[in-house]
């Protein structure tokens, strides 16, 4: 390499790991806002210092704790609890549930905390993991039987 | 050490490189796609959980991270630009910038139609959606400040500036979903450890990336040849290569 070519290229490496580490250190710093939830055991215990305060529009992810599927007879609303490690949070939604919402599926509700960790929402998406498989072998491996969510009775 | 490359420089070398890569490119192309998706998207059996929905991983997984990569040799090329100072580095970085494009837009398009269905929703603000889009915006950026100038040398110059600046947002892309939490899953098959999918399903996944890659190298191919004849329609050899092949009634 000439010497103007190794001035060019240092000063491109130079310019580069500047603004890479200005980058890095807004990200670093804005670290909680981009996360897209919060889980329930940072409704419960607030998220590094910050508690969340009834009334408050937030995004809740968690797991669907098995058998606490309440749905209305009548109408579309359905009540169900969320947890991931620690202590659980109770969603309400009156709406239609994506395909994949079932017992120990994740999801991540919009809605408004209220008192007692409720949470009344008005949209839940399915969260899915990055595991995929023929239902044959999730059968052997995870003792996941392979129910259609419109079979499944609940 | 990298003398070698020197000739390839001149535009004219590097015309003559192109029409010898295509051939290998376009067959590659053609093969890994046609066996990549029939394989995918017939052949291969349904997911556990999303059934035969899963299947537009096929074309999401691949165009998604090849738009990454894509990216990454746009940058070089702009990179070797403002070093070297070579010509044909300007002109394979604009030939690239929309191949990746497209590619990127391929990405969110499957994207949104794969999680209407499965997630509920075409689109979140979540991470790793939000940092794919700003890679679509930095590929529009590149296109468009080459194209704001008159002079390509200065042109080259501000676009290679934007795409080396850009390149901070693919490891972010990568992370996105280990550093944040998000909606959308974690990665498959880059994932080190224990595979995530079952061979059945990774098989036909790769010979899709490998198609893609050909369709890429194929439109990238395509788009330099017409950027070098175009920058060097005044040189003889452009003039002599047009004449002969109009003759012979070939392009």
């Amino acid at each position: 390499m000439t010497p103007r070519r190794k001035q060019r290229l240092t000063m491109v490496l130079i310019i580069g790991a500047l603004l890479a580490s200005a980058i890095g250190l807004m990200l670093y710093a804005l670290n909680e806002n981009i996360d897209l939830f919060y889980t329930p055991t940072e409704i419960h215990e607030g998220k590094s210092g910050q508690f969340p305060q009834v009334g408050q529009r937030l995004r809740i992810g968690g797991l669907v704790v098995e058998g606490s599927v309440v749905r209305n007879k009548e109408t579309l609303s359905v009540a169900f609890d969320l947890m991931d490690t620690g202590p659980k949070v109770t969603v309400t939604y009156d709406g239609i549930l994506p395909d994949l919402f079932r017992e120990g599926q994740g999801i991540v509700a919009t809605g408004v905390l209220q008192e007692g960790f409720v949470i009344v929402a008005d949209e839940v998406l399915a969260k899915h993991d990055e595991e995929y498989m023929p239902p044959e072998l999730a059968e052997q491996l995870k003792g996941i039987k392979h129910v259609k969510p419109s079979e499944a009775g609940y | 050490m990298f003398t070698w490359l020197h000739p390839y420089a001149k535009t004219e070398r590097a015309y003559a490189l192109c029409q010898s890569l295509f051939p290998y490119f376009l067959s590659a192309a053609v093969l890994g796609l046609v066996v990549g998706l029939v394989w995918g998207l017939v052949f291969a059996p349904p997911d556990y959980q999303q059934g035969d929905s899963f299947r537009i991983i096929y074309i999401h997984v691949p165009s998604a991270i090849l738009a990454m990569g894509t990216y990454v040799a746009m940058a070089t090329a702009g990179l070797v630009g403002l070093v070297w100072q070579w010509k044909t580095a300007y002109m394979s970085m604009i030939a690239i910038a929309p191949v990746g494009a497209l590619m990127t837009f391929i990405s969110l398009f499957t994207g949104a139609a794969w999680g209407k269905p499965m997630w509920g929703t075409w689109w979140i603000w979540d991470a790793r959606l939000t940092s794919q889009l700003i890679l679509l915006f930095l590929y529009f950026g590149v296109m468009a400040l080459y194209a704001a100038f008159s002079d390509k040398q200065q042109a080259g110059k501000a676009a290679a500036i934007i795409a080396l600046v850009g390149v901070i947002n693919i490891p972010i892309i990568h992370y996105s979903v280990e550093w944040w939490n998000t909606l959308h899953q974690g990665s498959t098959i880059t994932k080190i450890g224990r595979p995530s999918i079952a061979p059945e399903m990774k098989w036909p996944l790769l010979v899709s990336i490998a198609g893609f890659i050909g369709l890429i190298g194929t439109l990238v191919l395509l788009q330099l040849k017409n950027v070098i004849l175009i920058r060097e329609a005044h040189r003889p050899w452009v003039k002599k290569l047009l004449l002969t092949s109009s003759t012979k009634g070939e392009r």
